[in-house]
């Protein structure tokens, strides 16, 4: 079926219905969406483990840590898309069958909230790790004093003290993650960017997709800059400002 | 020691990338796990050459080597480059008149805020696809270059750099403090060489640690180019596991490339915080 794009008006492009590309680039913005705050949570989780891990007591284990973090930040992201996309799945099936387990799929959907997640997750240590060591001294000795056992303190003093100072970091990070599920574009997923691509191949007007996408990138960029905004400032209520 | 609290007085919190390498751990490497963990990872690494197939070496090498030439020229360029254009962005933001300040702001926010992934196709496909249509251009000498896809990537990396980087030299530039700048202007220095002799080293300085970080975030960045035909070392290792149908071994020798070249620039940049770090 041929459909004459070149006669269609802008709006008639963007529409959400059949002919206009609306609809594709919405999905694929909730797609994009779905995969950056789960990847952050998840990163959110193996971030705090592994400032648990780089500040615990056991050397093995802080360099261990120290091993992820210093790969993930040099490793392109694009390449630990591969290798995740393309290696893993190969790698769990091969070890699952040893196991006599029948194979599994990862895809496109779980590939992308593991690559975004191990990635956000060395990042969240470090900020985490961090924000941690902020925490004055005296506190930790208060909560000892008292004789907290170890987990409360962790989740009473230590977690909602750390969060003022964790929170600019970890705003940054999840600026990061919806900035990084464009690259499943790369391994053909369907996500914001590669939507408003196909959009744009289909119609021929690749600037005007190209630019909307760009523009809805931007908005959740800027309202999540201010949602954090406002909760740095309310948990910097009753703080020292420096 | 661990109980030193490592947030300095701190620039920016943007993207912040520590030194990756810390030498002065040189002589922690001999403790028993260390010497455990390395002698598992030499294994692991010897495991790999021994039993996986790496025919196509010798084959794809100047491939490989030409490909790596790219990413660095890329990388060095469009670096330096952006980095001269975030000098002017990061002072109008502290010092500038309000609508520049203005203008820089929001070029910083609109950068920051799309992946450099869409800029790069908005770059090459939507503003590259305006280009064919107007006549004079396509007689004019920057028609060749215009439909190659080196401009188009050099410039969103180079703009990429120039906002993450304004963006930190902002932080760096307000961070000096206003006692130098002061004693500068009392020695009579006129405005542009207070900013060449104190203002901008004195900030460059401070912002070493976070610059060596951001050049391998810039890194990272480079293989994107790959998606608009650049061959760089990307491409060529995607084009090998193409033609081979090899799966593994092609992107185990990237990974270790890219964290060759990462180890080089923490380095790199170690030696250049210890010789005119600030103290």
């Amino acid at each position: 079926m041929f459909i004459d794009y070149q006669s269609m008006s802008v709006w008639q492009l963007l529409a959400f219905e059949a002919p206009g590309w609306g609809g594709t680039l919405l999905s694929g913005l909730l797609l994009s969406l779905e995969i950056a705050i789960l990847g952050f949570l998840f990163g959110l989780v193996i971030g705090f483990l592994g400032a648990l891990g780089k500040l615990g007591n056991s050397i093995v284990c802080r360099d261990l840590w120290a091993c992820y973090t210093t790969a993930v930040r040099a490793i392109p992201e694009l390449v630990l898309i591969l290798l995740i996309y393309f290696a893993l799945p190969n790698l769990l099936n091969s070890l699952l069958s040893l196991l006599g387990i029948s194979n599994i799929e990862i895809n496109g959907f779980i590939a992308g909230v593991l690559v975004i997640s191990f990635v956000q997750g060395a990042y969240a240590t470090e900020v985490i790790r961090s924000a941690m060591l902020a925490i004055p001294a005296g506190q930790i000795e208060a909560a000892h004093a008292f004789a907290m056992p170890k987990y409360k303190i962790l989740y009473r003093i230590s977690l909602p003290a750390m969060l003022p100072h964790a929170l600019p970091g970890l705003s940054n990070l999840w600026l990061i993650a919806t900035k990084d599920t464009a690259l499943l574009a790369v391994v053909g997923f369907t996500e914001l960017t590669l939507a408003a691509r196909q959009a744009a191949g289909a119609t021929k007007e690749q600037l005007l997709f190209l630019t909307v996408a760009g523009g809805l990138y931007l908005c959740i960029s800027l309202v999540s800059d201010a949602l954090f905004k406002y909760f740095i400032r309310r948990s910097n209520k009753g703080q020292m400002h420096g | 020691m661990d109980n030193q609290p490592l947030i300095q007085p701190n620039l920016s919190q943007e993207k912040k990338a520590a030194s990756i390498l810390d030498l002065s751990a040189i002589k922690a490497w001999f403790m028993p796990h260390r010497i455990l963990l390395i002698v598992i990872t030499l294994g692991s690494i010897a495991g790999l050459v021994n039993n996986l197939s790496w025919y196509w070496i010798p084959e794809y090498q100047d491939a490989i080597l030409e490909g790596l030439w790219r990413t660095l020229i890329l990388l060095v360029t469009s670096f330096i480059t952006g980095f001269l254009l975030a000098i002017p962005i990061g002072l109008v933001q502290v010092t500038g008149p309000s609508f520049l300040a203005k203008l820089a702001q929001s070029f910083c926010t609109l950068i920051r805020g799309t992946p450099l992934l869409l800029q790069i196709w908005l770059l090459y496909y939507g503003v590259g696809s305006i280009f064919p249509e107007i006549d004079w251009l396509r007689e004019s000498f920057l028609w060749p270059y215009l439909t190659d896809a080196w401009p188009y990537a050099f410039i969103a990396l180079t703009l990429s750099v120039a906002a993450y980087e304004g963006e930190i030299m902002r932080g760096a530039f307000a961070g000096v403090p206003n006692g130098e700048l002061e004693a500068a202007k009392a020695f009579g220095m006129p405005p542009f060489k207070i900013l060449s002799r104190i203002w901008l080293p004195r900030a460059i300085q401070r912002t070493l640690p976070v610059i060596g970080g951001e050049v391998i975030l810039q890194l990272k960045a480079t293989p994107l180019v790959a998606t608009i035909t650049l061959i760089d070392t990307y491409a060529v290792f995607s084009k090998i596991r193409q033609e081979t149908y090899i799966v593994y071994e092609p992107l185990l020798l990237m990974t270790g490339i890219y964290l060759f070249l990462a180890g080089i620039i923490a380095l790199l940049f170690h030696y250049l915080e210890k010789r005119n770090g600030a103290r």
